[in-house]
C-alpha cells in the first residue's frame, strides 16, 4: 500500500508531477552533458598517452602536457636512458604545435606528432584509409576525418602546407580528436623534425619500454639519477599532469564540474519544492494515517517512495534525452561520453538527490499533530 | 453489556494553550466504557467532547489523570507507542470521513490493515469482507469522489472496524449526513457495538442519534454532568425503522 499511495499521490496532480519530472530531467541532462563532456575531454587529452606502448615517459623538466612538452631532449639523454639496466627500448617522438596553411588560404593550428611506428611506441590508431606505409611516403601525413572541414581539405590526396613544408594526406584516422581543437597530424619523426625545424636527433619525449620483469619504480629511480635535467614519469603521472593542465589550469574542467554541480543543485531544489508542496497538499491524509496509528516510519516511507518513483521516472526520461544528445554529438569536435559507470553513478545521484529533497517533506510530516483530524 | 471495562478514564484534566491563553478543556473527567455498548457523548460546542475523544483515542495525552485501554495504562507512553496502541485497539470514524481521495473504497480500508502490518491477499479479503458487512460490496472499486456522503461514511466505518479493534471512536459521525444516511450510520454503529461486542463511543450533538444509544453521557464545561442508560432488554425502534427505510431507498 505504501507504493500504491505514493504512486497515487504523485499522479493525482499531473501538473505538479510534470514539474517534478522536468526538474529531475533538467538536472540529469545537465549533469550528464557536463560529465559527458568532462569524460570526453579527458579521453581526448589522454588519448595519445593511453595509446602509447610505453612504461615510462621521459620529458623535459616542467613539461605541461602531451602538446606542451617544453624544451627538446637531446640524443645524449636517449643514450643515457638506453644504458640503464632494465630498459629495452627508448623511442623518441616529436610533438609540437605548428601552423597548417589551408589550400584555399588562411591557416589554423595543428599538433604534429612525429613518430616511428615501426618502433611500436606510438602510431596512429583507428586508421580508416591508408596505412603506415602510405604515411612513410614523401610528404605524407595522416589526418583525422573529423577535422577535414576544419583543415579545409577534402580527404585522401589533398595537399596543404605545415609551416614551410608541403604535405599530402595519405591516410585518414577516425575519431582521434584533440581537446585543444588543433587536429593531430601524424607523420614519420624525420619529416616532423624537418617540418618543425627540430635539430638533428632531438625529441620532445622519450618513450621507455622495459625488459620483461623489470621493476618500473626501480628503473624510474635509476633514470632520474642519470637524467638530472629531465623528468621521468609513469604513464599515469603524465596522464594526470596533462589532465590537470588542460582541465584545471585552464579552468575548463572547473566549469564542467561547476555546471554539473549546478544541475544537481537545481534538480534538488525543484524536487524538494514539489515534494514539499505535495506533502502539504496531502497533509490531512498523513494526519489521518497518523491518527489511524501508523508509525512515523510508515509515513516517511510513503514520502521516500514518492521521491524514489520521481527519481526513477525522471532518470529514465533524463537518460533518454541525454542519450539523444550523446548521439547528436558523436561527430562533433567535442563528443560526449557515457559509460556504464557514469550511467549508474547518475542513477545513484538521482536517487540521492530525491532522497535529500524528501527531507523537507519529512520534517513537515514529522510535525503533524494527529489531533488535527478532529478539527476539520 | 458484557465483560470487563475496555476503556477507563480517571480524573482526566487537560489544559490547552499557554500563558494567558491557557484553557482548561477537561476538569477531572472519569468515564468507563464497556464492550457491547454504544455510548453517545453529548454536549454543547466547547464543552470538551472532542478533547475527551482525542484523549480516549490516545491522540492527545492528558495533563493529569490516567487512561487505561484494554488493561494498559497509557501514562508516559511515547508518541510511537501511543500510535501502536491506536492501530491495535482503536478504530476511528471522523466527521468528514477523512478518506484518501486517491484510493478506492477497498484500498481505503486496506490501508488501515497495512499500517498494522497486514498485507497481501488476507488483507484484501478482510477489507472486502468488512465493506460487504457495511453494505458496500458492489462499490469496492469506487473512489470517494464517486460515492455519496453516506457511502463514504460507511467506508470510514469499514476502515474503523477492519482490524477488529476493541474500541471504535466516532467524531460527529452523522453531522455531514442527511437524515436517512445519518440513521443508517447510527444503526451500523449500534450493530457493531452489540453484535460484535465492541465498545463504541460517538461524540454527537445530533438528537436523531439518541434512539440508538445504550448510554448517553453529557458533558458541559469540561465536566461530565449527567448520564442516561437505556433500560435493559429494550430494543432500539429506530434500527427497525431504518431497515425499512433502506429497503425503500437506496442510500
Amino acid at each position: 500500500m505504501i507504493l500504491t499511495l505514493a504512486f497515487r499521490n504523485l499522479f493525482h496532480d499531473r501538473i505538479r508531477l510534470a514539474v517534478t519530472l522536468i526538474g529531475i530531467l533538467f538536472s540529469i541532462v545537465l549533469v550528464a552533458v557536463q560529465l559527458g563532456l568532462y569524460l570526453g575531454s579527458s579521453r581526448m587529452i589522454t588519448g595519445m598517452i593511453e595509446q602509447s606502448k610505453s612504461d615510462l615517459w621521459i620529458t623535459a623538466f616542467g613539461a605541461k602536457s602531451f602538446e606542451e612538452g617544453g624544451i627538446l631532449l637531446t640524443p645524449r639523454e636517449r643514450h643515457q636512458a638506453l644504458a640503464t639496466p632494465g630498459v629495452k627500448a627508448v623511442i623518441p617522438i616529436v610533438v609540437a604545435f605548428a601552423e597548417w596553411r589551408k589550400p584555399s588560404g588562411g591557416s589554423t593550428r595543428v599538433v604534429v606528432v612525429g613518430t616511428d611506428a615501426e618502433e611500436g611506441a606510438l602510431e596512429p590508431w583507428s586508421l580508416v584509409s591508408g596505412s603506415w606505409d602510405d604515411i612513410k611516403a614523401p610528404e605524407a601525413i595522416s589526418a583525422d576525418d573529423t577535422y577535414l572541414k576544419h583543415l579545409d581539405i577534402s580527404g585522401l590526396g589533398a595537399t596543404a602546407q605545415i609551416a614551410t613544408g608541403r604535405v599530402k594526406v595519405r591516410a585518414l584516422t577516425h575519431g582521434i580528436r584533440s581537446f585543444t581543437q588543433s587536429p593531430y597530424i601524424f607523420t614519420p619523426i624525420s619529416r616532423a623534425r624537418s617540418l618543425l625545424a627540430v635539430d638533428g636527433e632531438k625529441a620532445t619525449f622519450l618513450l621507455v619500454q622495459l625488459e620483461p620483469g623489470a621493476s618500473v619504480e626501480a628503473v624510474r629511480q635509476d633514470l632520474r639519477q642519470r637524467l638530472e635535467g629531465s623528468e621521468v614519469l609513469t604513464k599515469t603521472e603524465f596522464r594526470d599532469r596533462s589532465l590537470n593542465q588542460w582541465l584545471f589550469n585552464t579552468g575548463a574542467g572547473v566549469a564542467l564540474i561547476g555546471g554539473a554541480l549546478l544541475g544537481i543543485l537545481v534538480g534538488t531544489v525543484i524536487v524538494a519544492q514539489t515534494l514539499y508542496s505535495s506533502t502539504k497538499d496531502h497533509i490531512n491524509e498523513f494526519a489521518t494515517l497518523r491518527a489511524l496509528g501508523s508509525s512515523s516510519g510508515y509515513i516517511h516511507k510513503v514520502i521516500l517512495a514518492q521521491a524514489g518513483l520521481s527519481a526513477v521516472l525522471g532518470y529514465v526520461l533524463g537518460m533518454l534525452i541525454s542519450l539523444a544528445v550523446l548521439y547528436a554529438s558523436r561527430n562533433s569536435p567535442l563528443p560526449l561520453v557515457m559509460t556504464p559507470g557514469l550511467a549508474m553513478s547518475l542513477f545513484a545521484l538521482t536517487l540521492s538527490m530525491c532522497a535529500i529533497s524528501a527531507v523537507s517533506a519529512i520534517v513537515k510530516v514529522t510535525k503533524i499533530d494527529p489531533a488535527t483530524v478532529f478539527s476539520r | 453489556m458484557s465483560g470487563e471495562p475496555v476503556l477507563i478514564a480517571e480524573n482526566v484534566v487537560k489544559e490547552l494553550g499557554k500563558g494567558a491563553g491557557k484553557v482548561m478543556a477537561l476538569k477531572g473527567v472519569s468515564l468507563t466504557l464497556m464492550p457491547g455498548e454504544l455510548t453517545l457523548l453529548m454536549g454543547p460546542s466547547g464543552s470538551g467532547k472532542t478533547t475527551l475523544l482525542s484523549i480516549l483515542g490516545c491522540i492527545l495525552t492528558p495533563t493529569s489523570g490516567t487512561i487505561t485501554l484494554d488493561g494498559q495504562a497509557t501514562t508516559g507512553m511515547s508518541p510511537d507507542a501511543l500510535a501502536k496502541l491506536r492501530r491495535q485497539h482503536i478504530g476511528f470514524i471522523f466527521q468528514s470521513y477523512n478518506l484518501f481521495p486517491t484510493l478506492n473504497a477497498l484500498e481505503n480500508v486496506r490501508i488501515a490493515l497495512d499500517v498494522l502490518g497486514q498485507k497481501g491477499y488476507p488483507a484484501a479479503a478482510r477489507a472486502e469482507e468488512v465493506l460487504r458487512e457495511v453494505g458496500l460490496g458492489n462499490r469496492l472499486q469506487n473512489y470517494p469522489g464517486n460515492l455519496s456522503g453516506g457511502e463514504q461514511q460507511r467506508v470510514a466505518v469499514a476502515r474503523a472496524i477492519a482490524a477488529s479493534p476493541s474500541v471504535v471512536l466516532a467524531d460527529e459521525p452523522t453531522a455531514a449526513l442527511d437524515s436517512v444516511n445519518g440513521h443508517a450510520v447510527m444503526a451500523l454503529l449500534a450493530r457493531i457495538a452489540r453484535e460484535q461486542n465492541r465498545c463504541v463511543l460517538a461524540v454527537t450533538h445530533d438528537p436523531r442519534t439518541l434512539g440508538y444509544a445504550d448510554r448517553v453521557v453529557r458533558i458541559e464545561d469540561g465536566r461530565i454532568v449527567g448520564e442516561d442508560r437505556r433500560p435493559d432488554g429494550l430494543d432500539a425502534p429506530e434500527i427497525t425503522d431504518l431497515t425499512k427505510k433502506r429497503r425503500t431507498k437506496n442510500v
